[in-house]
């Protein structure tokens, strides 16, 4: 699995931060920017669908599955 | 203005913001909303816009410049010309949140590396000792106001740690806030007097910041510059103030609201009381979106047509994120609390451009507050339905929350 983080669409809620800063991490305003070119383990495949679907902003998408 | 006296009789052209039952739970009144006009008009309380469903509020929430934030505060009564003080509002007033592009953006440039979850990291631990202090503070009475000894007792501590002001002005600085949020919403003169106290009160902290810089964030914003000059001391004023005005009787909202729910819904207090780490996370969303404190408002710079509705130029619109975060078109069974919920993209902090500055600072807040009482208290209960009150109107939250520990 591939996630991607659109920075036209994030606003730096960081909410996917803290459910998962395995996956993502936030710069100085908070916007957030994929970890391991987006590439997520195995074992955090259900932390990555938690994080895409609690962003307000729509701004985090699943590329590969 | 409306007399409010009069009881409303259709909620799509009359619905009434401060009506007791309303404030209580509008969730009700959403809902029927929702279904048979969506964008609701009222003429009550200066007359406003109330979006009820979520695709609606996100879309006005992104509408810049078409909506304005330059006049936030009032999302009722406006303050009448001759006590307005113009060098105070806009930009200077509460940046960002009073501002449109182009001072929204660099302003919150300012005061968002401030409130990163690195940032905010320090608090976490003075906000832990703080909630066990309260704690041992009322612990052995076997019960206390959850929203006065408790939620409304942190806030204002964290916020006046993190701006470097003292703690012995807790008590001030509550008084201030609901006079500007609560008394003030309908009462723009007491709005104005307290927004004077406030301004009043760090114009000194700033000149005192300016001569001796300290580790602090009122210091911080003293020494940001933004394109090579420092920022002028009305717009840290203005941002002081939002901090105060913004980051406390919101946060202890929900601390409130949260406390309201456990003590009144037994199932979930006792799965609270066990719960590990990724409970906790979606249960502090879950409280964010069913109990959402906050309704903002943006006024009507370009005529916008929405929901069947024609939007013109000087209307309010209320940003009305807690109803759309119980439409049932985004959230399944959104009037039930799901407290390990998974698809969640609550805007209990807004969307767009003006999502709450302090919202990480806000949820550290709730977690700490909530985990801690937990690991204290886990069993209470409310003792008197009757005497729970509620505020509603910007802020929505518990003023009065008898409890009995055990």
């Amino acid at each position: 699995m591939r996630i991607k983080v659109d920075a036209e669409k994030c606003e730096g809620h960081s909410r996917c931060y803290s459910l998962a800063p395995e996956l993502v991490d936030v710069d100085d305003l908070g916007n957030a920017f994929e970890l391991n070119d987006g590439e997520v383990p195995p074992e955090l495949e259900d932390r990555a669908r938690l994080i895409v679907d609690n962003c307000p902003e729509f701004a985090i998408l699943i590329t590969e599955e | 203005m409306t007399d409010t006296r009069n009881p409303v009789e259709d909620l799509a052209g009359d619905y009434d913001i401060f009506d007791p039952g309303y404030v209580t739970d509008p969730v009700p009144a959403w809902a029927e909303l929702r279904g048979r006009c969506p964008i609701a008009h009222t003429e009550r309380w200066g007359g406003s816009w109330l979006p009820t469903r979520y695709d609606d509020v996100q879309a006005l929430a992104k509408m810049v410049p078409e909506l304005s934030s330059a006049n936030p505060g009032p999302i009722v009564v406006d303050v009448p010309e001759e006590l307005r003080r113009p060098e105070r509002e806009g930009y200077n007033g509460a940046s960002p949140i009073s501002a449109d592009p182009p001072e929204q953006t660099w302003t919150r440039r300012a005061l968002l590396p401030h409130f990163t979850p690195r940032a905010i990291a320090p608090q976490r631990e003075f906000t832990k000792v703080l909630c066990n202090e309260l704690i041992d503070g009322l612990i052995e009475n076997g019960g206390c106001d959850g929203a006065v000894d408790y939620a409304q007792q942190i806030p204002p501590r964290v916020i006046a740690h993190k701006l470097g002001v003292s703690g012995d002005m807790v008590d001030d600085f509550i008084e201030w806030v609901r006079g500007v949020l609560e008394l003030g919403l309908t009462r723009p003169e007491l709005r104005v007097k307290y927004g004077d106290i406030i301004r009043d009160f760090f114009a000194a902290e700033v000149i005192d910041r300016r001569q001796n810089p300290r580790d602090d964030l009122i210091t911080a914003l003293c020494q940001t510059e933004v394109d090579g000059e420092l920022l002028p001391d009305e717009v840290v004023i203005g941002m002081c103030n939002l901090q105060l005005v913004a980051g406390i009787d919101t946060t202890w909202s929900s601390i409130g609201s949260a406390l309201w729910h456990f003590s009144t819904h037994e199932d979930d207090r006792r799965r609270m009381a066990d719960a590990d780490d990724d409970l906790w996370d979606t249960a502090i969303e879950e409280l964010l979106r069913f109990y959402s404190p906050v309704t903002m408002a943006r006024t009507v710079m370009e005529p916008v047509e929405i929901g069947g509705v024609c939007l013109g130029v000087g209307d309010k619109v209320l940003m009305n994120f807690p109803g759309a975060n119980h439409d049932p078109e985004v959230f399944d069974y959104p009037d039930t609390v799901i407290l390990d919920r998974q698809r969640n993209r609550h805007i209990a902090f807004g969307a767009g451009i003006h999502r709450c500055a302090g919202s990480n600072l806000a949820r550290m807040e709730m977690e700490v507050s909530l985990r801690t009482w937990f690991e204290r208290i886990p069993e209470f209960t409310l003792t008197d339905p009757g005497a729970v009150t509620w505020a509603g109107g910007q802020v929505r939250g518990p003023r009065t929350l008898p409890l009995a520990f055990g």
